[in-house]
C-alpha cells in the first residue's frame, strides 16, 4: 500500500509544482472562492511587511492570522510553496493512516458482532468486506490530494491548508488513541480558528470508546478521563494563547483574530452565507443575526453527540462539514477536507437519496462561481445578486449532501439492528419513515 | 463736526511730517478735505484700469489697499517714504472712520480727544492680486488679514471683539485652538497650465488644526470643533469623523509660532461641494461685510461661474516683533478665483474688474489699516496727475509705440515659469476587486534636489497592501486602517532628484460595504483625498513686523526666502463593488431559508427515529 500512496503523493506534488510555475499562480490567489480575508497569503505577506516596518500586524484590519502563524512564516516565507505542498501531503498521509486504523477498528467490531450473532440474518449484504475496505484509505488520500478544491487552495497558498493539516493530525492522534497529542492538536486547531472547538465532543467520545469507558454519568472513570482530557485541551490552548501574547506582548490579536471571525466585519464576497446577508442587514438587527448565524456551528454539537455517540468518527465528519458550511469565512479548502471523508462512507451509497442531484448542483455551482463573478465584477453586466444566488445554491447542495449522508448512516444502523427487509404486521413489504 | 475738524488737524500734522521726510511735492497739499477725499476716490483709478495688452506672467498685477504716493525718481527715497506713510496712515485711518457707519469702532474714536492716539489693537488689511495666467485665464486672489493683539496663551479672558469675528474668537478660546486652517475648493488647480497657486488647497473641504496641550480629550474636542465650524461656515464639516481624520507625524508643521502645540488633526472631505451658501457666511466674517471694500467684488453669480474657486480661512499666532516678545492672532481670509475670460471674451486676452465680477469698487472698507496702492506691470515711468474739480487722480501712461510696453509674450516664447514641483495621480487596474494607485511627483528644477514629505490618506474601504508599495522613500511612517474607524496614513520622505519624475505605487483591495455605508449614487464612485507633497525645507515666516504686500508670503521673492508651499495631486474617484440596494428583505428571507433548510433537515434526523410505516395507525409526531 505504500507504493500507490507514494505515487499519489508524487503526482499531487507535481501538479502543484507545475501550477505554481504557471500563469495561474497569479490568478488563483485573487479568487474569492479560494481565499478569504482570514487565510489569504497576500495578507500574511502584508503582516510580515508590517512587522518589518515596526508596526504591529494587528494595528490594521488586513492581517487576521494568529501570531504563531506569522512567526512561523517569518522564518519560512521564502519556502512557502514547499510548506503548503508539504502541508497537503501531510494531511493526506494523516488521513490515510487515520482511516486505515479506523477501518481496522470497524472491521474488528463487525467481526465481534458477527460472532455474537447480533446482526439479523438478512443484513449480510450490509456487512463490509475486507476487499472493499482495502482501498478506502488510498481513496481518501486521493480525494484530498487530487480534489481541485485542495489544489486551488494550495496554489493560492491559503493558510486553510495548514489548518486542514492540523485537523487531520488531530484525527490521526485521536484514532491512534494518543489523548495528549489529540488534545494538543485540537487546541492548535481551535487556536487557529475557534470553530474546531466542536470537535472536542467526538474526540472525547472516541477516546472513551477506545479505552472501553462507557459514557455513564455515574462512573468515576468517565469523569476522570473527561477532566483529564479537558485539562490537557485547555492547558495547551492556554499555553498557545500565552505564547502568542509573549511573542507580541499585546492582546490585540484576540480581537483581531477571534473578534474578526465572530463579528464578521469584512464583507468580502465568498462562498458562504454571511457576506451578502450582513451587507444587506438592517443595522439594529445585526447583532441578533450574527448570534443566530454563529450559533449554528455550535448548536448541533450536543444533539449530534447524543445521536452518534457510538460513531465518533462519523460525528467528526459531520462536525467538519457543518463548520465548513456555517463558518463566517468559508473557502473551498474547508470543503475539501470533509469531502476527503466521503470514500470512507461509500458503504452508505445504497441509502443515499439524492446524491446525483447534489453532485450535479455542486459541480454546476463550482463552474458558475467564476462566471458570475466575472459578470458582476469585471463585465458589469450582472450584479451581486447573481453571485449571491450561486452561493445560496452551493450551500443548499452542501446541506443536502451532509444531511443525506447522515440519513444514510442512521438508516444503515437501523437496518443492522432491525433487518434489511422489514415487514409490516400483515406480512407485506414495509417502508421506513422518520417519525 | 467737531470731531471732523480735530481729525483734520491731526491729519495736517501727519501729512506735513510725511512730506518733510518724503520730499514729495504735493501740489494740492493745502486742502486737507480734498486730500482726505483722495483716499476714497483713488479707488476709481483702479476701476478705470483695464489692460488691453498681455502682462507678463511672472509679475503679478497688484492692487493693495495701502496708501502710496506716486513713485518719485529716486528709489531709495521711495522705500523710506512708503515706510513713513504706512506708519502714519495708521492714525489717519482712524480719523477716516465715519462714526455713523460702523458702531463698534466708536470706542477708538474717543481716544482722538487726546492726541497722539495709542496704537490700536486690531488691524485690518485687504488686498487683491490679479494675475493673467499663461493659459489666458485670469487669476484673482483676495486676501483679508486681521491682526488681533491678544494673547490666549496666557489665559486672558476676552470680553469684547473689535475687528476679529466674535464667532471665531470664541471658537479659538473654547477649544484651545492654536492654529486653524479651513479651505473650500471647487475645481482643480491646473499647476502645469497656471503655475503655482498662491495658497494651494485640495478640491473639496480641508480642515486642519493644532490645539494646545491643555486639551484633555482631543477626540471629543475635535468632534465638537468640526460641528461648530460646520455651523459657522455652513458646510458639511460635521461629516469629519475618525474615518477621515489623520494625525500626521511629520507632514504638518504649525505655520505660526508654536506654543505648546500638542495635537494636530487633519481631515479632507474631497466630496464637499462648495457653493454660495459657503461664501455668504464667509463674507460675514469680514469687518465691513460685503458692503464696502474689496468684498464688494465677490458677486457669487460671477465668482462661482469660474474654472477654479477656493476660499480659505487661516488663523495663526504670529510674532509682533523680531524678538517675538508679544504674539498676536492673525486671521487670514483668502479667496482665489480663476476666470476663464479667454473663451468667454472671444479670444481676447483682456480683463477688467467689471468683466470679471460684474461689479466695480466703490468704497474702501473704512476699517482697513492703510490706503490704496496699485502696481501695474510692466511698470511705466510716466505718471500723469490730473485734478478734476479738486479731485486728484493719478494715471499711468503707456507709450504704445514702444514694443516693451506690451511686456514679454510668454505664450509665444513658451517659457512660462514652470512650477518647481508638480504632482499627478491615477488609479490603474481593471475590474472591481483590486487596483493600484500611481502617484507621480515631478521636480522641474534644473539642478536642485528637494527632500519632500508625501502624505497620503486613503480611506479604510480601499485596503492598502503596504508590501506592494514601491517608493524611493528614505523614511516611511505607516499607520494601517481600522475598518470603519480610521483611514490609512502613509507618510514618506522622498528625495526628488533635479529634473526628475518620482513614482510611488501601492496596490489596494476594494471592500464591499454594508448597504447603508454607501453614499447616495454609489456607482458614481468614492472620492479619495489627494496626495500632499510638502517640501520639507520651506516654512512660513511667522513674523508680521515686515511691512510688505500680503501676497509676498506666498511665493519667493528671493531664492533663500521662506514661503508656504504645498503640492496637491488630483483627488481620485474609485468605484467600489455594490450590493443590490433594492433587496434587503429578499436577501434576509432567502438566506434565512437556507439556514432553515439546514436546521430543518438536521432537526428532523436528530429528533425522529426510523419506524415502519403502518397504514392503519397514523400517529402524528409531537413536534
Amino acid at each position: 500500500m505504500a507504493a500507490p500512496l507514494t505515487l499519489l503523493l508524487i503526482v499531487a506534488v507535481t501538479i502543484r509544482a507545475v501550477l505554481f510555475r504557471s500563469s495561474l499562480a497569479e490568478l488563483i490567489p485573487e479568487r474569492v472562492e479560494v481565499v478569504s480575508p482570514l487565510n489569504a497569503w497576500k495578507r500574511v505577506v502584508e503582516g510580515l511587511a508590517l512587522l518589518d516596518l515596526g508596526v504591529s500586524p494587528y494595528a490594521g484590519d488586513v492581517f487576521h492570522e494568529t501570531p504563531l502563524i506569522i512567526y512561523f512564516f517569518h522564518f519560512v516565507s521564502d519556502y512557502a510553496e514547499i510548506v503548503f505542498m508539504m502541508a497537503d501531503a501531510l494531511t493526506a498521509v494523516a488521513l490515510y493512516l487515520a482511516v486505515k486504523d479506523y477501518n481496522k477498528t470497524v472491521f474488528r467490531k463487525q467481526k465481534y458482532a458477527l460472532e455474537a450473532e447480533r446482526y439479523p440474518l438478512d443484513c449480510l449484504e450490509l456487512i463490509r468486506t475486507p476487499k472493499e475496505m482495502y482501498y478506502i484509505p488510498l481513496k481518501v488520500a486521493m480525494f484530498y490530494l487530487l480534489n481541485p478544491f485542495t489544489i486551488l487552495s494550495c496554489v493560492a497558498k491559503s493558510t486553510c491548508g495548514l489548518n486542514n493539516a492540523v485537523i487531520a493530525l488531530f484525527i490521526l492522534c485521536t484514532v491512534k488513541g494518543s489523548s495528549l497529542m489529540s488534545a494538543i492538536f485540537l487546541a492548535l486547531a481551535t487556536y487557529q480558528s475557534i470553530y474546531p472547538l466542536t470537535l472536542f465532543a467526538p474526540a472525547l467520545l472516541y477516546l472513551l470508546q477506545r479505552l472501553y469507558i462507557p459514557v455513564n454519568w455515574q462512573r468515576s472513570s468517565f469523569w476522570l478521563f473527561t477532566t483529564q482530557y479537558t485539562f490537557m485541551y485547555l492547558g495547551s490552548l492556554c499555553v498557545m494563547v500565552c505564547l502568542s501574547f509573549f511573542l507580541l506582548s499585546s492582546w490585540d490579536f484576540l480581537s483581531s483574530v477571534y473578534g474578526f471571525i465572530l463579528s464578521v466585519p469584512d464583507l468580502t464576497p465568498n462562498i458562504g452565507l454571511f457576506w451578502y446577508f450582513f451587507a444587506e442587514m438592517f443595522e439594529h438587527f445585526r447583532l441578533f443575526f450574527i448570534c443566530v448565524f454563529q450559533i449554528n456551528v455550535f448548536f448541533y454539537t450536543i444533539p449530534l453527540s447524543i445521536k452518534l455517540k457510538e460513531h465518533p468518527i462519523f460525528l467528526i465528519f459531520m462536525q467538519i462539514a457543518i463548520i465548513s458550511i456555517f463558518k463566517s469565512y468559508p473557502t473551498v479548502g474547508d470543503i475539501a477536507l470533509y469531502m476527503a471523508f466521503l470514500p470512507a462512507w461509500n458503504h452508505l451509497y445504497r441509502f443515499l437519496r439524492n446524491i446525483f442531484l447534489v453532485s450535479v448542483v455542486l459541480l454546476a455551482c463550482s463552474t458558475l462561481f467564476p462566471v458570475l463573478w466575472h459578470l458582476w465584477i469585471y463585465a458589469g453586466s450582472a450584479n451581486s445578486n447573481f453571485y449571491y444566488a450561486i452561493t445560496l445554491l452551493f450551500n443548499v447542495a452542501q446541506i443536502l449532501l451532509v444531511s443525506d449522508y447522515f440519513y444514510a448512516y442512521l438508516r444503515r444502523e437501523h437496518h443492522l439492528t432491525h433487518g434489511l427487509y422489514l415487514k409490516r404486521k400483515d406480512g407485506s413489504e414495509a417502508t421506513l419513515v422518520l417519525k | 463736526m467737531l470731531a471732523f475738524v480735530l481729525c483734520g488737524l491731526v491729519y495736517v500734522f501727519v501729512t506735513a511730517d510725511v512730506q518733510e521726510t518724503n520730499q514729495v511735492k504735493d501740489a494740492e497739499g493745502q486742502t486737507h478735505a480734498v486730500e482726505e477725499e483722495r483716499q476714497w476716490e483713488a479707488t476709481e483709478v483702479e476701476t478705470n484700469l483695464s489692460l488691453t495688452d498681455t502682462p507678463s506672467d511672472n509679475e503679478a498685477d497688484h492692487v493693495q489697499t495701502c496708501d502710496r504716493p506716486p513713485p518719485p525718481p529716486a528709489k531709495d527715497e521711495i522705500q523710506e517714504a512708503a515706510e513713513e506713510v504706512r506708519r502714519d496712515s495708521l492714525e489717519t485711518n482712524i480719523v477716516d472712520v465715519p462714526s455713523d457707519k460702523v458702531d463698534h469702532v466708536s470706542d477708538t474714536k474717543k481716544t482722538l480727544d487726546d492726541p497722539p492716539p495709542p496704537p490700536e489693537k486690531d488691524r485690518f488689511q485687504e488686498e487683491l492680486v490679479i494675475r493673467p495666467l499663461h493659459s489666458g485665464d485670469t487669476y484673482a486672489s483676495f486676501q483679508f488679514r486681521t491682526l488681533w493683539d491678544t494673547d490666549f496663551f496666557r489665559g486672558n479672558k476676552v470680553l469684547y471683539y473689535q475687528l476679529f469675528p466674535k464667532s471665531l474668537g470664541q471658537v479659538i478660546s473654547k477649544f484651545s485652538v492654536s492654529e486653524l486652517h479651513i479651505s473650500f475648493t471647487q475645481g482643480y488647480w491646473r499647476t502645469m497650465q497656471w503655475g503655482q497657486p498662491f495658497l494651494p488647497s485640495p478640491p473639496g473641504a480641508e480642515l486642519w488644526e493644532w490645539c494646545q496641550d491643555t486639551v484633555t480629550d482631543v477626540d471629543i474636542a475635535w468632534k465638537e470643533l468640526t460641528n461648530v465650524l460646520s455651523g459657522i461656515v455652513c458646510a458639511s464639516l460635521n461629516f469629519i469623523d475618525s474615518t477621515n481624520t489623520v494625525q500626521p507625524s511629520a507632514s504638518f508643521k504649525p505655520l505660526g509660532v508654536g506654543n505648546g502645540n500638542a495635537f494636530s488633526a487633519n481631515a479632507v472631505l474631497p466630496r464637499e461641494i462648495v457653493c454660495t451658501e459657503n461664501l455668504t457666511p464667509w463674507k460675514k466674517l469680514l469687518p465691513c461685510g460685503a458692503k464696502t471694500g474689496l468684498a464688494v467684488l465677490m458677486n457669487s453669480e460671477k465668482v462661482f461661474h469660474s474654472s477654479f474657486y477656493s476660499q480659505a480661512l487661516h488663523i495663526t499666532p504670529v510674532c509682533q516683533d523680531w524678538q517675538c516678545k508679544s504674539t498676536a492672532w492673525e486671521l487670514k481670509r483668502t479667496l482665489n478665483v480663476v476666470f476663464d475670460l479667454h473663451s468667454s471674451g472671444q479670444g481676447k486676452r483682456e480683463w477688467s474688474l467689471f468683466k470679471m465680477f460684474s461689479r466695480t469698487l466703490t468704497e474702501a472698507c473704512p476699517l482697513r489699516h492703510c490706503g490704496e496702492q496699485f502696481e501695474l506691470s510692466p511698470a511705466t515711468p510716466l505718471l500723469s496727475q490730473a485734478v478734476v474739480l479738486g479731485d486728484r487722480r493719478t494715471y499711468s501712461v503707456y507709450d504704445l509705440t514702444n514694443q516693451a510696453t506690451f511686456g514679454q509674450m510668454p505664450a509665444e516664447s513658451g517659457d512660462m515659469l514652470r512650477p518647481l514641483l508638480h504632482g499627478e495621480r491615477y488609479v490603474a487596474g481593471y475590474g472591481l476587486p483590486t487596483g493600484e494607485i500611481h502617484t507621480l511627483v515631478y521636480n522641474h528644477h534644473t539642478y536642485r534636489a528637494f527632500p519632500v514629505l508625501l502624505l497620503d490618506t486613503v480611506p479604510w474601504y480601499l485596503r492598502l497592501y503596504i508590501h506592494t508599495l514601491t517608493t524611493p522613500a528614505i523614511y516611511i511612517h505607516y499607520q494601517p486602517s481600522k475598518d470603519r474607524l480610521q483611514p490609512h496614513l502613509l507618510e514618506m520622505l522622498v528625495q526628488l532628484p533635479p529634473n526628475s519624475v518620482t513614482e510611488v505605487t501601492v496596490q489596494f483591495e476594494r471592500a464591499l460595504l454594508k448597504w447603508t455605508e454607501y453614499t447616495p449614487d454609489p456607482n458614481h464612485g468614492f472620492y479619495v483625498g489627494p496626495l500632499l507633497a510638502v517640501p520639507s525645507v520651506v516654512a512660513m515666516d511667522t513674523n508680521s513686523t515686515q511691512e510688505r504686500p500680503l501676497f509676498s508670503s506666498f511665493f519667493p521673492c528671493k531664492e533663500e526666502s521662506s514661503y508656504f508651499m504645498r503640492v496637491y495631486t488630483e483627488p481620485l474617484l474609485v468605484n467600489l463593488p455594490t450590493p443590490d440596494f433594492s433587496m434587503p428583505y429578499n436577501v434576509i428571507c432567502l438566506t434565512c431559508t437556507v439556514m432553515a433548510v439546514g436546521y430543518g433537515s438536521l432537526y428532523n434526523l436528530l429528533t425522529h427515529t426510523f419506524q415502519v410505516e403502518e397504514p392503519g395507525l397514523r400517529c402524528v409526531p409531537l413536534l
